[in-house]
């Protein structure tokens, strides 16, 4: 019984040597991982930016981070921002809310233009989420005032009673971290998002004295406005 | 017979690994049953940082994949290894430093999620001193696989090996390529990839810790198990070869499915959704082998309760490989993508296919491993009807909370405006969040009643031992 093949010659030596059988496993389940993944990094279309530069924001030399305004393309966040989007990542905010707008009518008219890859290029990690129990924040930035935002923070059900968003006291009494925000910044331009050393050296003085509350909002109102959308078709 | 000074297989820590697996069953589905609770009352967050949804929601996610779902894994395959090779276990002390090892992931995990230290992929959040650790354990759990399935003492390596291997490979590139980070701090790091990558990445790593740690890995377990348990050879070979290999090479192609409609290309999320669909023969490959292994033995499941587990699951298994197909669809997708309908189709396999097959595959092994029978055969009815019914109420809760979302968020009205705020749809929600926690209750019932079923038996078994040794030596 042992000596005869039920199967083909190869399929037979592969059960007799677990070695070929680890090795044929590490080639067949490497190869889909390698073909969608690979391309996305340097396929042109992957990033609409390749054919519309304007969307990124073109920075002259000693300007600041300050001077950018809302429109003037992608740009890296500014330290209170960035502080906003770690606590937005550690309160795990993306297992309620997505940051990835469908090119729907409804979703269009719900929340905005659908969403560019572009526009995510400086987020570590990515902050799409999978799930709407609340509703997607990609261009939430300037729909609802400061106060609001802050007023809804600590507790959502005073400004929306049909929410079952957790309140965030929390946020009002802690402080950023200056040191850490410095830190941060530096491993991202290690990353590659292109933070001049000036932009890095005033960080801390940047965040000195918010709380973190102040920083959840300064990202929440930045998400979504930085691209400027005229009728332009940004994928086919 | 008690000269040999080692047993032949190391069967020790088998049976902490199983021990652990049922408490992990517990603590998990508790955990999900409260953070279910929290978004049907959300009164229940308490204003706490460290029991607020978003931080509880990993907490759960990791502690039943990763700590149910790790210790049935390493229990089983380290217990049918042995018994499939006829050796014992390549290194004693590799298999103890993967269940320190591990359990130590574990304690770490329930600190440190809570407390917000996360990397913020889904559900590979923790941060990267635990991923280093988590893949050394891993692999130190692998090569003790791959060494004892080298010394074994048959000519040809059993199907339920192969699949453990397959997991085993493709969960370190995993693992190893989706946590790739830059650290800021020793609790803080960055993704070394962002946006459309990063998310191509994450889905890759996410659908294939579905696909191979919890398909793969416990197809493995029903490919020894289920034979075992009904007393039957599996039903066709052949069969088995072309499903693993079609599973092996077109699981990893899936990911891209939960990305379309997104800012990812097109070309990607369509690949992904195509292979999709094609998934559903190598699955149903999987169901059918494992179901008429049962053939001509059917009478069986009247009066052997750890074989309903074992079939049950394996009927939730080609539920939702064919529910998966389905939403992978573009025009379902459309709907389906961002609504409970997404968890409903998650839970479906983890409480149905993976948890139950699990449970199956414990309560044999409590039995052999501590040569006895269960304390209760009841109790383990009980435990399989409780399962059933409340993962029949779960999933069904979340079809209905998911359709009506997706159906309540595109709907127009006649004058061609949006009929529903986003408001409207949360509370239109509230009816079907509770029944979900009823039935993740119900659930979890089921699991509290196991963990005292195998407490009792393990406390009856040990003390019959001490007994008969007690008679022996007077």
């Amino acid at each position: 019984m042992a000596d005869q093949i039920h199967s083909t010659k190869f399929q037979d030596k592969t059960e007799r040597n677990v070695f070929l059988m680890v090795f044929m496993l590490m080639i067949v389940v490497a190869i889909p991982g390698i073909v969608e993944i690979v391309p996305l990094f340097y396929l042109d279309e992957t990033m609409e930016h390749n054919q519309h530069p304007e969307i990124v924001w073109q920075r002259e030399a000693g300007t600041t981070l300050a001077d950018w305004k809302p429109g003037d393309g992608v740009r890296p966040y500014t330290a209170l921002e960035l502080a906003g989007r770690d606590i937005y990542v550690r309160e795990g905010c993306y297992t309620c809310h997505s940051q990835m707008i469908r090119p729907f009518r409804d979703e269009k008219e719900r929340y905005g233009h659908y969403s560019l890859a572009t526009e995510s290029m400086y987020d570590h990690p990515f902050q799409w989420g999978s799930k709407r129990t609340g509703p997607d924040l990609a261009r939430v930035g300037a729909k609802y005032s400061d106060d609001w935002q802050r007023r809804h923070l600590l507790a959502p059900r005073s400004v929306v009673p049909e929410s079952v968003m957790p309140n965030y006291p929390w946020l009002a009494e802690n402080m950023v971290d200056g040191g850490h925000i410095t830190k941060a910044m530096s491993a991202m331009r290690t990353l590659g998002t292109p933070y001049t050393r000036d932009d890095i050296a005033a960080a801390a003085a940047e965040v000195q004295g918010r709380s973190e509350l102040d920083a959840v909002v300064a990202y929440l109102q930045v998400l979504g406005t930085m691209v400027k959308f005229e009728d332009k078709d940004y994928r086919q | 017979m008690a000269t040999t000074p080692v047993e032949k297989y190391n069967f020790d820590v088998v049976r902490w690994f199983t021990i652990m697996a049922v408490v992990y069953l517990v603590v998990g589905t508790l955990v999900g049953v409260y953070v279910a609770s929290e978004l049907a009352w959300p009164f229940l967050n308490f204003n706490m940082a460290e029991l607020s949804f978003g931080r509880l929601r990993p907490l759960h996610t990791n502690a039943v994949i990763f700590a149910f779902g790790g210790c049935t894994l390493m229990a089983t395959a380290f217990y049918s290894v042995q018994r499939t090779c006829g050796v014992r276990l390549w290194s004693d002390k590799m298999a103890w430093f993967t269940f320190w090892g591990w359990n130590i992931i574990i304690v770490a995990a329930v600190i440190t999620l809570p407390l917000g230290l996360t990397g913020g992929k889904e559900y590979a959040e923790l941060e990267w001193p635990l991923d280093i650790l988590i893949a050394v354990v891993w692999l130190a759990y692998s090569i003790n696989f791959v060494m004892t399935v080298a010394k074994r003492k048959t000519s040809h390596i059993y199907v339920s090996n192969w699949f453990f291997m397959g997991m085993m490979v493709m969960i370190t590139y995993l693992h190893v390529v989706n946590s790739l980070a830059i650290p800021v701090s020793m609790w803080k790091s960055y993704s070394v990839f962002s946006g459309v990558q990063d998310a191509m990445i994450q889905w890759w790593w996410g659908h294939n810790a579905v696909g191979f740690y919890l398909t793969a890995g416990f197809l493995g377990i029903m490919y020894y198990f289920v034979p075992k348990q009904a007393n039957r050879p599996v039903f066709s070979y052949r069969l088995s070869v072309i499903h693993f290999w079609a599973l092996m090479f077109g699981y990893v192609w899936l990911g891209a499915h939960h990305l379309q409609y997104t800012a990812l290309p097109d070309w990607t999320g369509s690949l992904g959704a195509a292979v999709s669909l094609a998934m559903i023969i190598p699955s149903w490959g999987g169901a059918i082998n494992g179901m008429m292994t049962l053939s001509g033995a059917w009478d069986k499941l009247r009066d052997d309760y750890i074989l309903r587990f074992l079939i049950m699951s394996l009927a939730f298994y080609a539920m939702s490989t064919f529910e998966g197909p389905v939403m992978s669809s573009k025009t379902v997708n459309a709907l389906s993508h961002y609504t409970d309908w997404t968890v409903g189709h998650v839970h479906s396999g983890a409480l149905g296919w993976v948890a139950m097959v699990a449970a199956g595959a414990l309560y044999h092994m409590v039995e052999k491993l501590w040569d006895t029978k269960m304390y209760s055969a009841k109790l383990v009815n009980l435990h399989f009807w409780l399962a059933t019914i409340g993962a029949v109420v779960y999933i069904t809760a979340m079809w209905v909370s998911g359709i009506m979302q997706g159906l309540m968020w595109r709907d127009y009205d006649e004058f061609g405006t949006l009929t529903y705020t986003f408001a409207e749809s949360v509370a239109a929600m509230h009816p079907y969040y509770a029944m979900r926690a009823i039935g993740g209750m119900i659930y979890w019932t089921g699991g509290a009643i196991m963990l005292y079923n195998v407490v009792m038996t393990i406390r009856q078994a040990v003390g019959q031992r001490s007994a008969s040794v007690a008679t022996a030596n007077a």
